[in-house]
């Protein structure tokens, strides 16, 4: 490692962290309506917004109300896609004359937009028109980014107000989130990456000669847009095949670094919104150091692994500086690395080298990132709601010790609470152990793995670990496009997402409904180094704990096996 | 005995006769049944593992010996009866206590009132609430009631321990009794106000008996939460073989079923009840008894305690403290002219007078019998005596000027400063005068209990408000809040404002204790979170309460918190423990499991355990004895100290949760040796 690296590494850091307060504080005032600069130009955008949609804006609903409204809206939306896909010929803007997806991928792909995964078994620039990129699926990055907010919103709402019934309005939350936070910063993410040579543009695809005399076929269409979106709203879903190690989605250093930071600028920033929604930001501070912790301990590890020689190569020789394969040498191991770890620490899934070439144990790092149920920032919104669910089983396990039924911020935890929290506990074991564990049980899907041994047992670990988290990346070298895992990870995804999304809605509604308890010095601490400590320790365990044995069949078999005996 | 006083000594008396472990040890087996083992989820599920690893010990199996599935099937039985053997002794402890004033209840008859108004025998078990039956002297009383004719003195050392009889009489604030105390003068009628199974009695047994036992809410919760993991780790189990599979190898059933047992939180889930128990147990010696768990865990959250000032911060009566005589009256002339004027007042004011005197200036006294007592009376509000041609009288200052027929004005000017004086410091003063002539004030003083001033310090820390509630005026209330370190005062009190002043509490969101026995307490007793009846206190107080201390003392309302405070630590203590220890066990058997699919997995073996097989059975072995190990600390509870939230977090962390990381490490190393070195493994 050079000083360059480290000073890419602090960099990106900052560039991420240092706006987080402010941009956190306008989340919460154009969330909660209150006029900022943007309002004169947003604001006649939301009423007409309101008119359209015949919402009223002022009318609050109940837990049971907002979730219905969010599950009838994905679900349009999710029917939407998937018929844009299938009937992708017969739509406008298709210059390359793309045929329908069959109906199984066109399902998969619909339910991995509409849920924020972005996992795709198949390759931009080959299987979608522009049609289906900018209206089906960028559509969606947009509002399924919102969506992950507005459940954040009605959490925080549900901590902070007191005896209350309501949680606020659906419709609001969603247009306020998509019009005030995402376009915006999409808007200048798309114009710097257009600067940085990030095509966009309707045009056809460009025939070019090659050196060795062959043609080439490049491909072109309104990619910045795409790319800013799919960063901003840790969406993932590139516009080309290879993602972000493509040259036309990551054509430069600058624009690398730009796409690192920005996939973990809004989840950054949504933990000070959280801070303004209870009025207590030492509790933001608590969360993001606990997140900022995980994130260093990922990177540490992982840049360790890669900077390791590799025992097979030993006795050959070459000079061994680090493990170049399966990375794009535009950008080295540290960019690759830090784009792995904070990709699946933020259910983003863009992915800037292929994972499959990982070495083990940073391979196990970004399947670790995942198994925690994307906490580490995690998606726009969802991981900020994750984490919470996470605090509040740290809360409800250690907080009897200090003499007290457990309470977070005031709001006791009782049998309903728990029981709504073991739900969630059970979506990630569900989505990728058992469905896993189904995968390599009936004959035919484990076709799609490509490796022997411990290292192929992980590309399928990770299919389904990337589906259920709704991260969306994909691990490389798994043949994801067949009906078993189409379906399959179909069911992860929406099992993902709205195994998280109802408990947390219910949850919300039941802690608005209690009384606050005042906090004082007796309280249950919630800040502080040794609540983060306990916070982290708390997320590990349990992570750790529902997968080591199966993290020991993959990724680890895998480490020992390159380096046992050394 | 009074238990309440003792505690102590009363926890530490063996009971007589056999050691309780010895029914414990075949209650344990009892409680197999798995109707019973139901209520404890974690433990059926080792139970049915067990049952399942029983099976397979007659099935040969690759790869596992039959010596060694003996053994991992025996362990998990010993893991299933140590929990039985926990939840046992704690019911022993407390039942040990109860099983004595079961005995007495047996067989009982009552005489109950027919509808011609006759009585008839019937057997005391078959009364219903609203019988009324006739309660002689000798007799015992048939049940929990309330009494609606007669006055008789009963003798209720079977449930309170004291052996002094108090009166019960109709009316007032005097009229509940308890069942199984004897009647040991004149009669009562008393109407029955519990249903067969619903007395103090059954509510007692109902606290220590695992079986009946109602969980509290948080104990509720928690189950919930250890059956979402013993669910998740299942989960882990259950599709470890497919993925073992695919990796080429096959798992023995026997070894996923040692670890499906390690992994889910047996620790905590075979203590879980045990820990209930022996919290109610706590209660159950210091003689109060919880309606539900419920109130005894809200005690654990109180943040407001409204008590009564009086028997509860001051001695229930005021003292003689001091006197101040008139001029021209010598202090020895004004001592016996006291002394002589209270010498027949047997109210406790009266009593502290002549006790007062008594060390101060012993002087003859006439025999009782030689006076004319003249007693205290709404008219004259005076008392005294008349003796050898003398007439000795005392009482408040407005009464005794009467008396003399004097006017305020007519009061020396040293004594009438003497007189404010003492009202300004929250005392009463008393004017004694003999045969006419003013000899002098006396003050009697609310007296502060000893050592109540440093339990309010100690509360504080645990963050508990303590506001005293007095009839008194505002002044007098402040002087003796002063003196005795509460946080805020509720001066002039009635019903309510002490209502009011609940709910005002509660709308912050804040949880109020507070004890009463009036009738009129019982609004405010059914309002608050946590509301204490005293026994001798009226039937309308003791239905509305959710918990009665039967000393009827007021401050075991502190040891009540304390009491709900150490449960919730213990709980919470053993379930970081218990999961904690996970870690650990993943060590152990993990790379035992994988040994014959990845042999390079042995480098997860950190503690070098000797075999798969070894590291299996000891990992098994460990999980057992460790429930055993911590039987006597889910018995006594964790202690608790008053300390602020994060001192205590800081502390327990420490020892339960960096303590459950590290002790399986070092105890399964141990256990790994021991079996290695006897050969069993």
């Amino acid at each position: 490692m050079s000083t360059t690296d480290g000073l890419l590494i602090v960099l990106f850091l900052a560039l991420f962290l240092a706006p987080a307060p402010l941009l956190g504080r306008f989340f919460y005032r154009v969330l909660e309506g209150e006029r900022t600069w943007l309002t004169p130009v947003l604001r006649p955008l939301e009423r007409v917004s309101y008119r359209l949609g015949g919402i009223d804006s002022r009318q609050e609903q109940r837990w049971q109300q907002y979730a219905l409204a969010l599950l009838m809206f994905n679900l349009v939306g999710l029917l939407a896609l998937f018929l844009m896909l299938l009937l992708q010929a017969y739509l406008p803007l298709n210059p390359q004359q793309l045929p329908g997806l069959e109906w199984t991928l066109a399902l998969n792909t619909a339910i991995s937009f509409v849920t924020n995964t972005n996992w795709q078994a198949y390759s931009g620039e080959g299987t979608l028109s522009y049609f289906s990129q900018m209206v089906g699926l960028g559509v969606q990055n947009f509002v399924s980014a919102a969506t992950g907010i507005a459940v954040l919103v009605a959490l925080s709402r549900g901590l902070s107000r007191r005896s209350a019934e309501a949680l606020g309005n659906f419709w609001v939350d969603l247009t306020r989130a998509t019009l005030y936070i995402l376009l915006p910063l999409s808007l200048v993410l798309a114009v710097l990456l257009i600067w940085q040579g990030v095509p966009q543009t309707f045009s056809a695809y460009i025939d070019a000669q090659t050196v060795q005399g062959g043609t080439q076929a490049l491909p072109l269409g309104p990619a910045a847009s795409q790319i800013a979106i799919k960063q901003l709203g840790t969406n993932g879903g590139g516009f080309f095949g290879a993602n972000s190690a493509h040259p036309f989605e990551n054509p430069t250093a600058l624009s690398n670094l730009l796409e690192m930071v920005s996939l973990l600028l809004i989840p950054a920033a949504l933990v000070f919104t959280f801070g303004h929604y209870v009025k207590d930001l030492r509790q933001s501070r608590a969360i993001l150091a606990c997140m900022l912790g995980l994130l260093l301990i990922g990177i540490g590890v992982s840049l360790w692994a890669e900077w390791q020689n590799n025992p097979a190569l030993a006795s050959l020789a070459v000079e061994q500086g680090a493990s170049l394969e399966g990375k794009e040498s535009r950008f080295g191991i540290t960019a690759s690395v830090l784009w792995s770890v904070a990709t699946t620490a933020a259910s983003n899934g863009s992915v800037n080298a292929m994972h499959d070439s990982l070495s083990p144990l940073s391979g196990l790092v970004a399947l670790f990132n995942m198994m925690l149920g994307e906490v580490v920032f995690g998606g726009v919104g969802a991981g900020l709601y994750g984490m919470l669910l996470n605090v509040l089983i740290a809360v409800f396990l250690a907080g009897l010790m200090v003499g007290r039924t457990p309470e977070y911020l005031g709001k006791k935890l009782e049998a309903r609470e728990v029981r709504l929290l073991v739900v969630t506990l059970l979506v990630m074991p569900l989505g990728v152990l058992v469905l896993g564990a189904l995968a390599v049980s009936v004959p035919g899907p484990a076709l799609a793995i490509s490796n022997p041994g411990p290292h192929g047992f992980s590309q399928l670990l990770y299919a389904y670990t990337s589906a259920t988290a709704n991260n969306g990346s994909a691990f490389g070298g798994f043949g994801a496009n067949m009906p078993f895992h189409n379906l399959m990870q179909g069911l992860a995804m929406l099992l993902g997402r709205y195994g998280y999304i109802l408990p947390v809605l219910a949850i919300a509604g039941s802690l608005a409904a209690k009384r606050t308890v005042p906090q004082g010095p007796n309280s249950f601490p919630t800040h502080g180094p040794l609540f983060v400590t306990l916070l982290t320790l708390t997320i590990l365990l349990v992570g750790g704990l529902t997968f080591l044995p199966t993290l020991a069949l993959g990724p680890m078999a895998d480490q020992l096996t390159l380096f046992g005996g050394h | 005995m009074n238990v309440h006083t003792q505690p102590a000594t009363a926890a530490a008396a063996p009971a007589p006769g056999k050691p309780l472990w010895q029914p414990a040890l075949v209650q344990a087996f009892v409680k197999l049944d798995p109707r019973q083992l139901m209520r404890s989820p974690i433990m059926f599920v080792v139970e049915l593992t067990a049952v399942f690893t029983t099976v397979l010990c007659f099935l040969p199996q690759a790869g596992v010996s039959t010596a060694v599935a003996v053994q991992i099937t025996l362990w998990l039985w010993f893991t299933v009866l140590f929990a039985n053997f926990a939840e046992a002794l704690a019911e022993g402890r407390g039942k040990a206590r109860v099983d004595s004033l079961k005995g007495v209840g047996q067989d009982l008859m009552a005489r109950r009132q027919t509808a011609d108004g006759l009585f008839e025998m019937v057997p005391a078990v078959g009364l219903r609430k609203g019988d009324v039956v006739r309660v002689e002297a000798g007799e015992l009383i048939p049940g929990d009631g309330e009494v609606i004719q007669g006055i008789a003195a009963v003798n209720e050392a079977a449930i309170t321990g004291e052996s002094a009889p108090v009166i019960r009489e109709s009316g007032g604030d005097r009229s509940a009794v308890t069942g199984n105390t004897q009647v040991v003068s004149d009669w009562l009628l008393v109407r029955i106000t519990t249903n067969p199974g619903e007395s103090t009695l059954d509510r007692m047994i109902a606290l220590v008996e695992g079986a009946k036992r109602q969980k509290t809410p948080n104990e509720v919760a928690l189950d919930i939460l250890l059956i979402g993991l013993t669910l998740i780790f299942l989960l882990v189990v259950v599709t470890l073989q497919p993925f073992a599979r695919y990796s080429g190898g096959n798992l023995p059933m026997l070894y996923l079923a040692a670890l499906l047992v390690t992994l889910i939180p047996t620790t905590i889930g075979g203590l879980l009840s045990a820990i209930g128990i022996a919290g109610m147990d706590r209660l159950v010696r210091l003689n109060v008894i919880a309606k539900s768990g419920r109130a005894v865990e809200a005690a654990g959250d109180v943040h407001t305690l409204l008590l009564d000032k009086t028997g509860t911060i001051t001695f229930g009566n005021r003292r003689c403290s001091a006197m101040y005589a008139a001029s021209g009256i010598t202090a020895k002339q004004l001592a016996e002219g006291a002394l002589l004027a209270s010498l027949v007042d047997d109210t406790p004011e009266g009593k502290s007078i002549v006790e007062y005197l008594r060390a101060l200036h012993p002087m003859s006294e006439p025999a009782r019998g030689a006076v004319t007592p003249v007693t205290f009376s709404a008219e004259t509000r005076l008392s005294g005596i008349d003796w050898d041609g003398h007439i000795y009288r005392k009482g408040a200052v407005d009464a005794v000027l009467r008396f003399l027929g004097l006017s305020r004005s007519h009061l020396p000017d040293v004594l009438a400063r003497e007189i404010d004086r003492i009202a300004k410091d929250g005392g009463t003063p008393l004017l004694v005068c003999a045969d006419g002539q003013l000899l002098g004030a006396i003050h009697l003083k609310d007296v502060v209990k000893p050592g109540i001033r440093e339990r309010f310090a100690e509360l504080r820390k645990l963050g508990i408000r303590t506001v005293m509630v007095t009839g008194d005026n505002p002044l007098t209330a402040a002087a003796i809040a002063a003196e005795a370190g509460v946080d805020d005062v509720l001066a002039e009190a009635t019903p309510e404002k002490k209502l009011a002043r609940i709910r005002e509490e509660q709308a912050d969101g804040k949880l109020v204790a507070m004890c009463g026995d009036g009738a009129n307490d019982a609004p405010a007793l059914a309002q608050a979170d946590v509301g204490m009846a005293m026994n001798d206190g009226t039937q309308a107080a003791r239905e509305a309460a959710n918990l009665v201390d039967l000393d009827s003392d007021p401050t075991k309302l502190l040891d009540v918190v304390q009491v709900g405070k150490e449960l919730l630590v213990t709980r919470g203590a053993l379930t970081t423990f218990s999961i904690a220890n996970d870690v650990a066990k993943y060590f152990a058997i993990l790379p035992a499991l994988f040994a014959s699919v990845y042999p390079q997995l042995d480098a997860l073996n950190v503690m070098g355990l000797h075999s798969p097989q070894s590291a299996i059975l000891s990992a098994i072995v460990f999980n057992a004895l460790i429930i055993v190990v911590l039987i006597p600390l889910a018995l006594r509870g964790v202690r608790i100290q008053a300390a602020n939230a994060s001192q205590l977090l800081r502390r327990n962390l420490l020892i339960y949760g960096l303590g459950g990381l590290i002790v399986p490490f070092v105890g399964i190393k141990l256990i790994d040796m021991a079996l290695t070195a006897v050969g069993l493994a």
